[in-house]
């Protein structure tokens, strides 16, 4: 293999690998869309959260930040239900832009009170099986990347499975694709609504969990990761799944050969230049206005 | 039986039923008609709780259905067939028949019902599989009615079921609507072909600018002069 040629599929990669999260990320903020015609500015903050949690879980409990998703994202799933019964529920008849502001004012409020709580640190998790990392085909791969990526797949084959194959899963597909004739068939709207929240909320701290080995950890990391969300919803076409994990692993890897061929510090300006490009000549999403 | 009893209903400001009241009795097909805009949508989505009365009520035998909400009225068996179908576009038409089996009592009849609307609709057998938003006018018409009848209703309300068909579709509707009634289902349908669905109907009512203004057995309304004026062109 000629370096060029390595470098390439080294960087193809290590796309895949931090898309995979994106995609997850952008798959919370599009299902909580789809049923809810919410755009939940405060979802990168519940990804801050995810990753403080996996942070403290391992440096005060001394509990594999992996392993502690297993705590994590079914609590985050209550939350989030909480969340939508307690703080969303009552804003949502008024309209979008309301919505809006509200959970960009969430995302600031949780964004401070952690500034407040934890410090504008910057902070890093090492965990110690990660440090070398592994060669398949003379590739080196991060081990908590490879860990986080195949968890992150795992998690969302079973959300494919839950939404395709369960009466509940249908229940949100139908209350997302026309919430009159869900009611009429007997589906309890607000139910679903509610689950969908938690839903997007749990996968949105599940990637928290599993990036915080790869990532630095920040009160306001979630600034920069709801901006991602929005690029990867609009090259996916808001509210449609396949769009959004396409949409992540795409934003992945632009930005990863942007890192190489370009510069690290035009990797984010990369991926917002696709935004901006996407926005001009193809507004519905580079995969059609597909919803699901 | 369904009472609805001096119904007042208004979208914000505007008020679109006046006292309106009708009943259906147990294995009567009812036919509603009226005009564009006299309210027949109105009075179903009504029914089915997705609009609140300001005053009377709506009683299913001695049960209130007017402070219900729409799932409850859905678990009293009072399904409502909505105007142009509103099938979910991007599911097969197998989930869309499952979703209209969707309550707890509704699913462990699933299969059995899934037969049963195939026994009905034998053309929608072969296209389980397609998505929803590709079928034909007709063929969505049918996995609509089917899709109610998944839920193995006592009263189906169905609204406008003719409305884009084809002359012989349109027949073929009003066929199959007997068919279901004559299986034992109390209907209530909303049309605006008029003639066809009078002809069906035990009795009817006219509806006019959110008011009944006429009622009788189906037979007595085709005769009626008023009736032949203004919605038959005669
Ligand atoms: N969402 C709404 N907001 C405000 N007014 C409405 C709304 N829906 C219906 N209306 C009004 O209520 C009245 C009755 O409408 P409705 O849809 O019940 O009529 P319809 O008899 O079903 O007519 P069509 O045969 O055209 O379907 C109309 O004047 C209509 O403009
Ligand atoms: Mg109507």
């Amino acid at each position: 293999m000629t370096a060029a040629m390595e470098t390439l599929i080294q960087s193809l990669v290590n796309g895949v690998l931090t898309g995979s999260l994106y995609a997850m990320i952008g798959v919370g903020l599009t299902v909580i869309f789809g049923v809810m015609r919410i755009i939940n500015l405060a979802h990168g903050e519940m990804v801050m959260l995810g990753m403080f949690s996996a942070y403290w879980s391992y440096t005060l409990w001394k509990i594999d930040s992996f392993l502690s998703a297993i705590v994590w994202v079914p609590l985050f799933f209550l939350a989030g239900m909480l969340a939508y019964r307690y703080l969303v529920r009552a804003i949502m008849p008024g309209g979008e832009l309301n919505t809006l502001l509200y959970t960009a004012g969430m995302s600031l409020l949780i964004a401070n009170v952690a500034l407040f709580a934890w410090t504008g640190d910057y902070r890093t998790l090492n965990l110690p099986y990660a440090v070398e990392p592994l060669h398949p085909f003379g590739i080196a791969v991060p081990v908590p990347l490879a860990i986080a990526f195949g968890l992150a797949a795992l998690i969302t084959a079973a959300l494919y499975v839950f939404l395709a194959r369960t009466d509940t899963g249908r229940a949100v597909r139908a209350t997302s694709q026309n919430p009159e004739a869900a009611a009429l068939m007997g589906i309890n709207v607000e139910r679903i609504a509610m689950i969908t929240f938690g839903l997007g909320t749990a996968l949105a701290a599940a990637a928290g969990v599993l990036l915080v080995p790869s990532l630095y950890l920040y009160p306001t990391v979630g600034e920069i990761l709801v901006v991602k969300c929005f690029v990867i919803v609009v090259l996916g076409g808001l509210g449609s799944i396949p769009g959004a994990i396409a949409g992540g692993i795409l934003l992945g890897v632009i930005e990863s050969f942007g890192a190489v061929y370009v510069s690290v510090a035009y990797k984010d300006t990369i991926g917002f230049i696709m935004f901006l490009l996407v926005l001009l000549f193809r507004p519905q999403g580079l995969f059609g206005a597909a919803r699901s | 039986m369904l009472r609805v009893d001096n119904i007042e209903v208004a979208y914000g400001k505007i008020q679109a039923l006046w006292g309106v009241s009708f009943e259906v009795r147990d294995g009567e097909i009812v036919a509603l008609v009226g005009a564009n805009g006299a309210g027949k949508t109105t009075t179903l989505k009504t029914v089915s709780a997705l609009l609140r009365p300001s005053a009377g009520a709506i009683l299913l035998d001695e049960q209130r259905l007017d402070c219900c909400t729409p799932v409850k009225v859905v678990e009293f068996g009072v399904i409502q067939v909505p105007e142009g179908r509103k099938l979910f576009p991007h599911m097969t038409l197998r989930e869309n028949l499952l979703l209209g089996g969707y309550t707890r009592a509704a699913r462990a009849e699933r299969s059995k019902r899934l037969e049963h609307v195939f026994e009905i609709f034998p053309a929608l057998r072969e296209r389980q599989g397609q998505i929803a938003g590709t079928l034909s006018g007709g063929e969505q018409q049918m996995a609509a009615i089917g899709r109610g009848l998944m839920a193995g209703p006592r009263i189906l309300m169905l609204d406008e079921p003719s409305l884009g068909l084809a002359p012989i579709m349109v027949e073929e509707m009003f066929r199959v609507v007997r068919e279901i009634n004559q299986r034992g289902v109390t209907i209530l349908l909303v049309e605006q072909n008029t003639e066809n669905a009078l002809e069906l109907a035990h009795r009817g009512y006219v509806l006019e600018s959110g008011r009944v203004v006429l009622e009788g057995t189906g037979k007595e309304l085709l005769a009626n002069e008023k009736v032949r004026e203004a919605y038959l062109g005669l």
